[in-house]
C-alpha cells in the first residue's frame, strides 16, 4: 500500500469536503494559509476546554499544565528544525512578527550608517519593509539582488553586492509568488565565503515561511544564523510563528518589546530582562496557538519530506502541463527548481476576474501582487492568478481547475 | 456561466472592458486624476476638462485594470459627457448607490432588509451605468467598480490643476 494515501490525508482535513458556491471546494490558496487537520483544531479546543490558564507564572495545576503544553510545543518546533536547544526557538506572531523583531533588534547592535543590507528581488513585502526601517533608522543602504527571467536568484549579482561592509543578508528559502525554490545551504556558504564579508559582523535571516510544509529544514546543517515562520502556512493556527536563532546571536540581542514575561526583576531606576526564549516574549503569549502549532508539527511529523516533495511536484507538473496548452497563459516562474506554486497571467482576462470566475466553481486561488509588488514590477504585470499546493491537493483538483479555467475565460475572448 | 456571474459580466461589461471608450490622453485637460488600488494593482488616469462654467467638455481615461474596472471607467466616461461638475457628483453619488445596495438585484428575495425604501437612482436610469448593479453582490469588487468614480470625486473637489496625490480605494 501507499503510505501517502492523498485520499485518507484528505479526511483528516474537515474543511476539504466543505462546499463553496454549490460546488465542492478546490482549495489552491495554500500559499496564503493552509487549511487546518482535526489533531490541530482539537488541540486547541481540548487546551480552552481543560487546560486554559496563563503560563510561566500560576502556582495552581492548570497554570503548570499549560506551561508544560506550550513549553512542550516549542520543544516539537525546535527538533523539528534540528535546533540544538528549544530556547532558540522564540514564539511570535508570525514570520511577519519574527522579522520585524530580527530587523529591530539586529539593527541595535549591528547597525551603522553605510553598513549594508542585502536582500533579494523575490523577497515577500516582510523580509523588505522592516529591513527599510531599519535602515531609516540606523542610515544603513539597502541592496536588492538581482533575478532572471525565469524567478532565479542571480549568484553572481550576490557576490558583486557581498562586501565588507555588508551586516546582514536575508533571503527567502522559497519565493511565494514564484515558486522558486532557492539553494539555501548554497548560498549561505557563499555569503561566508566570500573573500571581503567580515564573518565576525555578519548575520545570515532566512524566511521559511513558505517551505516548512514543502521541505525538511536542518537549521544546523544550513548554517543560517536566524530563520523565520509561521505556524498557519504549516497546517497551524493563525497568530503564532517563530524565530529561530543561534543562541549567542539571540544572547546578544536586546529585547524587541518590553513588559510581563520578559523581565528578571523591575526597578524604577533599571530592570533586567529573562534568558532567551522569554527576552523576547513579552506579555500573555498565544498559548492555544502555539500548542496548535506543536501539534501542526506533530502532524507533518508523520509524512516524510520526500512523499510530499514527489506528491507536490506530480501535481505541479501536470498543472504546468495543462496550463502551457491553453493558448494566450503565460507563466511567471519558471525556475528549474521550483515548489507547488503557479502565479498566470492569461492574455485576455485580468487576474481579478478570473479569481471571482473561478471562486464560482469552487476554487479558491488567489489574485493580486501576493505582497510581493517589486517581482510584479520585474516581470511588468499588475497581478497574477496564482494557485499554490498542498500535501492534500489531488490530480483530480488540477484538472478540475484546467477544465474551468478554460470554461471561464472564453466568454472574454473576442 | 452562472446567473449571478452572467449579472456581474454581462454582454456590456465584457465589450468595454475589452474596447474601453474614451481610452485616450486629452493633451490640454484642465484637471488629471490617477487612482490606484494597491490590492488588486488597477491602475488609471482620469483627465478632465470643462469649461468656464464647470460642464465637462471631454472626459477621458487610460490605465490597467480588470473588466469592471475599464467597463465602469468607460460607461463612466461616456455618460458623463457634457455634464455640469455638481450633476457628476450626484450620479456617483448614485452610482455608488447602485453598486452597494443589494435591493436592486433582480432576483430579490424576500427578507426584512429588502423592504427598505430604495435609494434615489433616477439620475442612472437612462444610462448604461445600471448593468454594473450586479457588483452590488460582490462586495470585493466594489473597489474596482468605484476606481475611477473616485478618480473624478478628487479631480473635481480640489483646485489644483493636477493634484500630485494620488487616490486609492485602499
Amino acid at each position: 500500500m501507499n503510505a501517502f494515501d492523498v485520499n485518507r490525508i484528505r479526511a483528516d482535513f474537515p474543511i476539504l469536503s466543505t462546499h463553496v458556491h454549490q460546488r465542492p471546494l478546490v482549495y489552491l490558496d495554500n500559499a496564503a494559509t493552509t487549511q487546518k487537520p482535526t489533531a490541530v483544531i482539537d488541540a486547541m479546543d481540548h487546551y480552552y476546554r481543560h487546560d486554559n490558564a496563563n503560563v510561566h507564572r500560576g502556582l495552581h495545576a492548570l497554570s503548570e499544565r499549560a506551561t508544560q503544553k506550550m513549553e512542550s510545543a516549542r520543544r516539537e518546533i525546535a527538533t523539528f528544525i534540528n535546533a540544538r536547544r528549544p530556547e532558540q526557538v522564540i514564539f511570535t506572531k508570525g514570520t511577519t512578527d519574527a522579522l520585524n523583531l530580527l530587523a529591530h533588534s539586529l539593527s541595535q547592535v549591528l547597525l551603522q550608517a553605510d553598513d549594508e543590507i542585502v536582500i533579494t528581488h523575490m523577497e515577500h513585502h516582510s523580509n523588505i519593509v522592516p529591513w527599510q526601517m531599519a535602515c531609516e533608522r540606523t542610515g544603513a543602504i539597502l541592496r536588492v539582488v538581482r533575478i532572471n527571467d525565469q524567478g532565479e536568484l542571480d549568484r553572481d549579482h550576490l557576490n558583486e553586492l557581498l562586501s565588507a561592509k555588508t551586516r546582514i543578508v536575508s533571503f527567502t528559502a522559497i519565493s511565494n509568488s514564484l515558486g522558486t525554490i532557492n539553494p539555501v545551504a548554497e548560498i549561505i556558504q557563499q555569503v561566508r565565503q566570500h573573500p571581503d564579508v567580515d564573518v565576525e559582523r555578519i548575520a545570515i535571516s532566512v524566511d521559511a515561511a513558505q517551505a516548512l510544509a514543502h521541505q525538511a529544514i536542518d537549521v544546523r546543517a544550513l548554517d543560517c544564523d536566524f530563520l523565520a515562520f509561521s505556524a498557519h502556512k504549516a497546517f497551524g493556527p493563525t497568530g503564532i510563528g517563530a524565530l529561530y536563532g543561534k543562541a549567542d546571536w539571540l544572547e546578544r540581542l536586546p529585547p524587541y518589546q518590553g513588559g510581563g514575561e520578559m523581565i528578571r526583576t523591575v526597578h524604577f531606576d533599571k530592570s533586567t530582562y529573562a534568558d532567551i526564549p522569554h527576552k523576547f516574549e513579552a506579555g500573555t503569549p498565544a498559548i492555544a496557538e502555539a500548542i496548535g502549532f506543536g501539534a501542526a508539527i506533530a502532524y507533518l511529523k508523520r509524512f516524510a519530506f520526500r512523499d510530499i516533495i514527489e506528491h507536490e511536484h506530480r501535481l505541479l507538473q501536470r498543472a504546468t502541463d495543462r496550463l502551457l496548452d491553453q493558448p494566450g497563459t503565460r507563466l511567471i516562474g519558471e525556475a528549474a527548481q521550483k515548489a507547488g506554486v503557479i502565479s498566470l497571467i492569461c492574455d485576455e482576462v485580468h487576474p481579478h476576474d478570473l479569481g471571482t470566475l473561478l471562486d464560482f466553481e469552487g476554487i479558491a486561488v488567489r489574485a493580486g501582487h501576493h505582497c510581493t509588488m517589486p517581482v510584479m514590477e520585474r516581470y511588468g504585470v499588475p497581478a497574477t492568478v496564482r494557485i499554490s499546493l498542498s500535501l492534500y491537493n489531488t490530480i483530480e483538483e488540477i484538472d478540475i481547475f484546467c477544465d474551468a479555467l478554460s470554461r471561464v475565460r472564453k466568454p472574454f475572448r473576442e | 456561466m452562472r446567473d449571478e456571474l452572467k449579472q456581474l459580466y454581462q454582454d456590456t461589461i465584457l465589450d468595454h472592458g475589452r474596447k474601453p471608450r474614451n481610452f485616450r490622453v486629452i493633451e490640454d485637460a484642465d484637471r488629471q486624476q490617477e487612482g490606484f488600488n494597491p490590492v488588486c494593482g488597477d491602475r488609471l488616469t482620469l483627465f478632465l476638462k470643462l469649461n468656464a462654467d464647470n460642464y465637462i467638455e471631454d472626459i477621458s481615461f487610460q490605465g490597467v485594470g480588470c473588466a469592471i474596472s475599464m467597463a465602469s471607467a468607460s460607461l463612466m466616461t461616456i455618460t458623463l459627457q457634457g455634464k455640469h461638475i455638481d450633476e457628476a457628483t450626484a450620479i456617483f453619488q448614485q452610482f455608488h448607490q447602485l453598486v452597494t445596495h443589494h435591493t436592486l438585484r433582480a432576483d430579490n428575495t424576500a427578507g426584512a432588509e429588502h423592504k427598505q425604501e430604495e435609494p434615489d437612482m433616477s439620475m442612472l436610469n437612462k444610462t448604461k451605468l445600471r448593468v454594473l448593479a450586479g457588483v452590488s453582490e460582490f462586495p470585493s469588487r466594489v473597489k474596482c467598480a468605484t476606481l475611477a468614480w473616485h478618480a473624478l470625486d478628487h479631480a473635481i473637489n480640489t483646485s489644483d490643476k493636477t493634484s500630485g496625490e494620488r487616490v486609492s480605494t485602499e
